[in-house]
Order: structure tokens, then sequence, then C-alpha cells
């Protein structure tokens, strides 16, 4: 990975960038928004991959960070009225300073401890969207209002309804977070975070302070999670209990191992794998978490290294 | 009703939570004590002993008390079953990874909780009780069933007891979870024990499903809860060790039967989920457990 110039991994980056870009000119209508609802939720898994990829932090409370950018926004438009740029800072904002808390709390248990107690914050976290119904409409949710959804730059203003508006939203929000990833993956703070997955003693060692180093992980981490959801509420305008629960700490967790954890694209791919996957399977049956199981078990058996872990083992090393 | 006797209903209540808790944390406990692995699929083996309870008590007609007779001891062996069938195919073949058996452990959580929403159907149905025999107390009746619920728990958890303190199998059970591979250097069977011990815990889990359901109903979603608490026990009474899993089981199960009269359960639940929480990041052994090696 070193050697490589680093002109190949920005140019495949880019040229997936422009891949999405050129789609939404020629998909029909259905897979249009679907695609664009997978490039939002892939930040999410991006965002999963931080953390359980490079640094071998494997949490199952990441829903708590997603939904903090949710309900954060959602809350801001809804009860505040805010503008969409303003909403989207509190949501990211909401969910930086949950993941620096619950980092703080989290990062001093290891291995199945770490698991559990973010699973368990997690559910404190859903339990609470319940329990404060009044303001975040229980587990019936909140439709963030259409008129309440239009970004205003300068004299120009943006329908966020608009289906290529969503789209172009999405794309960009989703290009930005690649890019960062990858420059964060390639700078040595990137390589720090793989020292502490394979060898944590080691590098505490070599003199890095692992704690901060993987604090600012769980941050970094969790804003882009936040990034996510705030930008879910406002680009699909449905705010939810339901985005709090286990299952979309699961979720992410998911798409990152069939992807491949520890690629900068995996978490896109896994994300559109898996969404198709269930999207077809959804026209036979309704039991779609069953396919959720047997992937999962499937993927820890067979293919622990996921979809773009086995090419980059095989044919490119390079990847990033 | 006046407080005094008020209290005595909420604990009795509450006793009755705890006896089934315990058995269900025990299970969870031992898969962890002794395999290290954290099994989140236990409330699904919970929740399938209800499912198989209710199916089992249909097909026999006659007193009640012969289709649940039959249910407390077919439905705990197939669930047995299940179990063995997961362990040898799922978590043998990731060599106990922890980190892996979560993952692997999740999708069997979904696998099971979908075939039973396909296949039992959402609604909750009834078992009859084997008796409705009520005893009478000077305030208030109370039903005898629930008394015997205690009894019997408390009869399982001691005979888990010896056999875990004084037989040769408890002997093997408790050196392969102080040092798996010395056990295994000595002899032990290790996978084997393994498998046995899944096995054991996705029972105790049935049984205590089996037991609850004539007063609670099966439902395809029960396990959620009870997954949750057996966690909070299991992490109180500190990972692998039997007594502490008793006592947090009583002292959860009292508390929650007592707490739950006086405030709102879902605020019940979030202090307890933190409070848990804190104790795993500031007490990692647990409040009554030794610490770990």
């Amino acid at each position: 990975m070193k050697d490589a110039s680093p002109a190949k991994p920005y140019a495949l980056h880019l040229g997936v960038i422009a891949l999405l870009f050129g789609l939404s000119f020629v998909l029909p209508e259905y897979h249009h928004g679907l695609l664009a609802r997978i490039m939002v939720l892939a930040v999410f898994a991006m965002g999963y991959n931080l953390l359980f990829g490079y640094v071998g932090l494997l949490s199952l409370g990441h829903a708590m960070f997603f939904s903090a950018g949710l309900y954060g926004a959602g809350l801001a438009v809804i009860h505040l009225g805010w503008s969409v740029p303003a909403a989207f800072a509190a949501g990211l904002a909401c969910g930086a300073l949950l993941a620096l808390v619950i980092g703080l709390l989290a990062l001093r248990t290891s291995g199945v401890a770490f698991m559990i107690v973010t699973m368990m914050f997690a559910q404190v976290f859903y339990l609470v969207i319940l329990y404060f119904a009044a303001w975040t409409g229980g587990d019936q949710g909140m439709v963030v209002p259409q008129p309440m959804r239009v970004l205003v730059l300068g004299s120009t203003s943006l329908d966020l309804t608009n289906p290529t508006v969503r789209y172009m939203s999405a794309l960009a929000l989703f290009s930005i977070v690649l890019l960062i990833s990858l420059a964060i993956v390639r700078s040595g703070y990137g390589r720090v975070l793989v020292a502490i997955r394979e060898n944590e003693e080691r590098t505490k060692m070599l003199g890095y302070d692992t704690f901060s180093n993987k604090l600012a992980a769980v941050v970094i981490s969790g804003s882009i999670c936040a990034a996510s959801g705030a930008a879910y509420a406002l680009l699909f305008g449905y705010v939810g209990s339901s985005f709090a629960s286990v299952q979309y700490s699961i979720l992410p967790l998911l798409w990152v191992l069939l992807g491949g954890a520890a690629t900068t694209l995996g978490p896109l791919i896994g994300t559109l794998f898996m969404y198709y996957v269930i999207d077809v399977a959804s026209g036979y049956t309704s039991a779609y978490l069953l396919i959720v199981g047997i992937a999962l078990i499937l993927l820890v058996l067979f293919f622990p290294r996921g979809i773009l872990g086995s090419i980059r083992q095989r044919w490119l090393g390079w990847l990033p | 009703m006046h407080f005094g006797p008020h209290l005595l209903l909420a604990a009795l209540e509450g006793l009755v939570t705890s006896a089934v808790l315990a058995l269900t944390a025990l299970g969870l406990s031992l898969v962890f004590g002794v395999m290290r692995v954290v099994n989140v699929a236990h409330g699904e083996f919970f929740m399938l002993g209800a499912v198989l309870a209710w199916a089992i008590s249909t097909a026999i007609s006659g007193h009640p008390a012969l289709g649940f007779l039959a249910a407390l001891v077919l439905a705990p062996l197939i669930v047995g079953l299940i179990a063995l069938v997961a362990e040898r195919l799922v978590l043998r073949r990731l060599n106990y990874n922890p980190e892996a058996t979560i993952v692997a452990t999740i999708g069997m959580l979904y696998i099971i909780q979908q075939l039973a929403l396909t296949f039992y159907g959402p609604e909750a149905r009834p078992v009859e009780p084997p008796f409705s025999y009520r005893i009478l107390l000077p305030w208030f009746g109370y039903s005898g069933y629930k008394l015997s619920i205690i009894a019997a728990s408390a009869l399982l958890l001691v005979a888990t007891w010896l056999v875990l303190t004084r037989t040769k199998i408890g002997l093997v059970m408790r050196a392969t979870q102080y040092d798996s591979e010395t056990a295994q250097a000595f002899g032990i069977p290790v996978t084997r024990l393994y498998a046995g011990v899944f096995a054991l815990g996705a029972m105790l889990a049935a049984v205590a499903a089996v037991l609850i359901v004539p007063i609670s109903q099966a439902h395809y979603l029960m396990g959620q809860d009870p997954l949750l608490l057996s966690f909070i026990v299991v992490i109180i009474g500190g990972l692998g060790s039997l007594r502490g899993t008793v006592v947090a089981a009583v002292l959860i199960g009292l508390s929650d039967g007592i707490i739950s009269v006086f405030f709102s359960p879902t605020l019940a639940k979030i202090i307890a989920t933190l409070l848990v929480a804190m104790v795993l990041v500031f007490r990692p052994q647990g409040l009554f457990g030794t610490t770990s090696r």
C-alpha cells in the first residue's frame, strides 16, 4: 500500500463518483430513488467502517449516532423551524457530542465488553426517544414538513423533495465523506489506527497515545454516521424511532462485512448489494430478516473479508 | 389494599420474575463462562421453548396438566437439539472466536425469529396452566401455579449447582472454564463439552419459558426482554459466576417488580440499562464477581 502511487486510488474513487453522477441521468425513476437512499446509508456504513474496519472496534450501538443526527436535524426543523443548513449542523453536532461522551465511557472497556456496552447505550438512547414521545413522536415517528425541506443558497432555492436535487445532494454528501475517509486512511493518523487494530500494546510502547487516538476515531465515526442521519431526515423527510433500534446497529455491520471491512469502497458495495438483495427478495417473501440472518452467518463463516477485501487479497493489493 | 399487602404482592410477582430470570440468565452465564461465547440468540431459545410448549400442549388432548408436562419435557429437548445443531454447524467452525460468534448469533437470532413468525404467526397464544389452585392469603388470593414456578426454579438451580460442584462433569466444566487449553491437554474432549454446554444453556432458557408461558402467553418477539434482562443479571452478578447470577436475578426481579409498581416501565428500563452499562464500564468484574483471569 505504501509503495503505490497516490494517483491510482484517487483516480478510482473519482471514477466511482463520476459513475454515480452519470447514473443519475440514465437510471429509471425507481432505481434512481433507491440509489439516493443507498448513498446516504452508505455514508452511515463508511462511518461504521472507520471504527470497525480500521481501528478494529466492533460497536453494536451505532444506531444511536445515526439517530442522533436524524433527530438532531429533524427536531430542529420541526420544533424550532431551523433552515436546512442549520438543522444539518445541529444533527452533526449532536452526533459528535454524543460520540465524545460515549467514547469517553465505552473506551474504558475492550473486546466483548465494548460490544455490550455500546449496545446498552444505544438501547438507552432508543428508550429515551420512546419515553419523550411528546417531542419525538415515539414509535410512530414524525414527518418533516415538505415546505421546510428547501435549501436556500443565496438567490436560488433548491427543493430537497425534488428527485434530482435529492440524488445530487446525496451524491455530494457521499463524495465528500468518501474523499475524507480516503484521506484519513492514507494519512499518518490512519496508519496509527491500523497499528492499534493490529497490536495495541506495541503501538502504546512505540509512544502513541492509543486512548486519544481511539477517542478521535469514535468521534469522527459518530459524526459521519450523524451526518448520514441528518441527511436522511432532511432528504427523505421521516424521523422515526425504528432507526434507533438494535436492527440499525446491526445493519451497518452487515453492510461493512459484506463489502469488505477496512476498504474505503466496501461500505458502498455492501450497502448496494444488500439493499438490492432485500429489495428483490421482498418481491417473493416478507421474511427479509431471514436473509439478513443467513447472510450474517455465511459471511462470518466463509467470507470474513467481504467482497472488496477478497479482491484486494487476490488481485489488487493497492486498493485502499 | 393497604401498603403492606400491596408490597407483598409486588414482591411475590417479583420473585416469580426472578425465578424465571435466574434460569434464563444461568444458561447465558454458563455458555459465556465455559465457552467465552456471548450468545445473542439466547432470548430466541427462550421464545422457541414457549412456542413449542404451546404447540405440544395443544396437540395433546385431555387434562391440561398432561399437555403441560409433555411440554416441560419435550420442548427443552427439542430446543437443546436445535442449539446442538447450531453449535456444530456454526460456532465450532468459527473456533469460538468471541467477536465472530457474536455476529453469528445475531444471525441466528434473526433466522429463528423470522421462522417463528412465518410458522407460528404474529399472534400471542396462551397455554393452560397445569392446575388452577388459588392460595388464599389473609389479604388476597394468589395463584398456586406462580408459587410452584418459584419452587421448580429453585429446585433446578440447586440441581445445577450440585452438578457443577459435586460431579465429575461439573469438575470438567469448571476446569475448562478455568483454562481450556490445559483442560484439553489433560484429555478433556473440549469441543464435545462445548456442544453440551451450549445445548444445556439453551435448554435452561427453554425450561424457564415453558414455566412462564401459562401466565404470560407465547409470542414470537417474547425473547427480547429476557435477553436484555439476562445480560443485566449476568453482568451484575459477574460473568460466569453461578452464585452471583442467582443473587443478581433475585435483586433485579424483585426491584423490577417493585419499581414498575411505582414508576413507568420505560423509565425503569432506561435507568436499569444505564446503571448496568455503568457497572460494565467502571466495574467490569460485576458487583459480586471476583476479578476475572
